[in-house]
């Protein structure tokens, strides 16, 4: 169990450290891709030893924690670090053009319920348009704000609020 | 304080002797849950009217159980017409206590006046319990299974009646007869509106912080005739009665997206408020029930808009690159308070009902949220941020904030349909449990609403027809 462990927390590590750096990423494939295909067919095809393309667990594989950007309380600009993860994300979607998502809106839980919504939809069309800004068809993406309706860390503090105040990208199936 | 769709039939109850006799003039049979007939109008002298609540909390009221002329068979209690007298004094003696109202006195610790004595009490009996005021009443069965409630104020000290009017009801509806009573004491004694006799669409919440399941439920104003109307599949936010209590409006996720739904109570059918593909929050009726106001993000941007109940086309009152959200209307209808952004931060702000005329009305230091009107017209309930999420009003130009809670996240108020006392939702700390409390406007009483399940989102309905 602990040497898989290591070696899946090592390859996560090391393309989120990638898709964190200030510098946008050169190249993120995912390393035991088979044949980098240019028109690969809209049917998720299993990698060897990897999730099947088209899944989130493929798209979270290549990119790392690049699948979500976060925000500062009450704003919704892409910062520096948020333009990195989405270049990443971009070159993702610019592999494997059949695949559409969601960018999913969330804001934390110290705002009012009504504001939340709006302000989750207004971080998700902030993405939405970064990303079709590098290239990506508006078409192939939706946007979809939960508020403060689904946090992923629960408690009440600042170190909690700030992984709550983001936008993830989802891919649909 | 008499609903205009009440029908008052008083001179009927002061041609006649005995009740079965004045009761079985009112046969017109009416559907479940149908509006309250009124069987006596016969008001007291309104020659006293106090304000000062601090006066009248302190008035001792003794409400015996309500008597029956004989004991029969009802729908409405296993035990019959006695046993549902008790409960009925009962129902009122706990909305007077529970609402910081008076002192009073219940049956299970008072003496139960026989039914020949409800319309003339043995005063030396009350004066002798400490009683200033005295609350009578009585339940008959008729043949048609319905029942009349009479209720009766009398001044103890004074040996006068103050106040009486009756009710027939469907079994079913027993204990609107009792909040009935209520609202006709507390009208009489405070010279204020009525607010008991009315009902709370809200948010049933269930499951852990980061999965919660949200149901759309309605309870009585006391919590009680609790009913859950959606499943809970679906994450169910922001409800709002209509004024006739005969929709619901809400946002609903059912499609994956956060869109508004009209929920028509009766046949159970829901429709969109507006077939668009974007998505619609924050839904709000106006004080007739005709229009509708909700918000819509376009690429992001949220604005209000407003569209006929009926349907039709939606107008944009708002047009800011700021999130404009929410919005309620004075109760004449003319003017909306609403949030938005636009300055940096949510503040409140009023406008025409047109969209016409939009100023920053909250200039306190800290954001001013969800703003609603008072149904009297002169305060506005928000939320303030500063720090804390806390309940506030402010008068219509946005002076004389009084910050009425202290909670850590107290969010949304709503008012009583009377303007004298305002729900909200507070929620904790880390664990995110939810319930609904309320606070009088002076910023006493404050209390947890008894619900089955974790609750949010109050919305206070009008004082049933």
């Amino acid at each position: 169990m602990n040497t898989k462990l290591a070696t899946i927390l090592l390859l996560a590590s090391a393309t989120g450290l990638a898709a964190c750096s200030k510098k946008a990423p050169e190249t993120t494939p995912p390393p035991p891709l088979t044949t980098p295909t240019t028109a690969p067919t809209a049917t998720p095809t299993s990698t060897p030893n990897g999730p099947a393309i088209g899944t989130q667990a493929h798209f979270a594989q290549a990119v790392g924690s690049s699948t979500t950007i976060y925000f500062d309380t009450d704003r919704y600009n892409v910062d520096t670090q948020d333009a990195a993860a989405l270049q990443a994300q971009a070159q993702y979607f610019a592999r494997y053009p059949q695949i559409t998502f969601t960018i999913e809106g969330h804001a934390d839980e110290r705002g009012t319920r009504e504001y939340n919504l709006a302000l989750g939809e207004r971080r998700a069309n902030a993405a939405k348009a970064y990303l079709v800004s590098l290239g990506v068809d508006p078409n192939r993406i939706s946007v979809l704000s939960y508020g403060k309706e689904r946090p992923v860390a629960l408690a009440s503090n600042e170190a909690a609020w700030a992984q709550n105040r983001r936008a993830a990208s989802v891919i649909i199936n | 304080m008499k609903a205009a769709a009440m029908k008052a039939i008083g001179a009927l109850l002061l041609a006649t002797a005995s009740y079965p006799a004045f009761a079985q003039d009112l046969s017109a049979p009416l559907p479940e849950d149908s509006p309250v007939e009124t069987v006596d109008s016969a008001a007291g002298e309104r020659d006293i009217v106090i304000t000062d609540e601090a006066a009248w909390s302190d008035i001792g009221i003794a409400i015996p159980a309500f008597a029956t002329d004989r004991e029969r068979a009802t729908p409405a209690n296993e035990a019959g017409t006695g046993a549902l007298g008790r409960e009925i004094a009962r129902v009122i003696t706990a909305n007077l206590r529970n609402n910081g109202l008076f002192k009073p006195v219940g049956p299970d610790s008072l003496p139960q006046p026989a039914f020949a004595a409800v319309r003339a009490p043995t005063y030396a009996t009350w004066s002798g319990q400490g009683a200033e005021m005295l609350v009578q009443g009585y339940v008959t069965a008729r043949d048609d299974g319905r029942l009349v409630v009479g209720c009766y104020l009398y001044d103890v000290q004074l040996q006068q009646q103050l106040v009486r009017e009756g009710w027939v009801v469907a079994p079913g509806d027993w204990r609107r007869a009792a909040h009935k009573c209520s609202d006709l004491i507390f009208s009489r004694l405070t010279g204020e509106s009525p607010f008991f006799d009315s009902r709370i669409a809200y948010i049933a919440e269930t499951g852990p912080k980061d999965r919660r399941v949200k149901r759309l439920a309605v309870m009585d104003s006391d919590g009680a005739n609790h009913r859950f109307l959606t499943l809970g599949s679906a994450t169910a936010l922001t409800p709002r009665y209509s004024p006739d209590y005969s929709k619901i409006l809400y946002l609903s996720y059912v499609d994956g997206n956060p869109r508004i739904y009209v929920y028509d109570i009766g046949s159970g059918k829901q429709t969109l408020v507006t077939e668009n593909k974007n998505p619609t929050i924050a839904p709000r009726w106006s004080p007739d029930g005709k229009s509708i106001l909700f918000s819509m993000a376009v690429a992001g941007n949220t604005d209000i808009y407003r569209i006929p109940a009926t349907g039709g086309t939606a107008i944009k009152l708002t047009d800011s690159p700021g999130i404009d959200v929410g919005g309620s209307y004075s109760p004449d209808g003319t003017k909306i308070v609403f949030e938005s952004d636009r300055s940096g931060s949510q503040q409140c702000y009023v406008m025409d009902a047109d969209g016409k005329n939009q100023k920053r009305i909250s200039f306190f230091g800290g954001r001013c949220a969800t703003p609603e009107w008072s149904p009297r017209g002169d305060q506005i309930a928000f939320t303030r941020i500063a720090g804390d999420f806390n309940v506030a009003v402010m008068n219509t130009g946005g002076g004389g904030v009084r910050v009425l809670t202290k909670g850590w996240q107290d969010e949304a108020p709503t008012w009583a349909p009377n303007g004298r006392i305002i729900q909200f939702f507070r929620t904790e700390k880390n664990t995110g449990r939810s319930g609904i409390w309320q606070v009088d406007l002076t910023g006493q009483n404050e209390r947890r609403l008894p619900t089955p399940v974790d609750a949010s989102d109050p919305a206070w309905g009008p004082i049933r027809p």
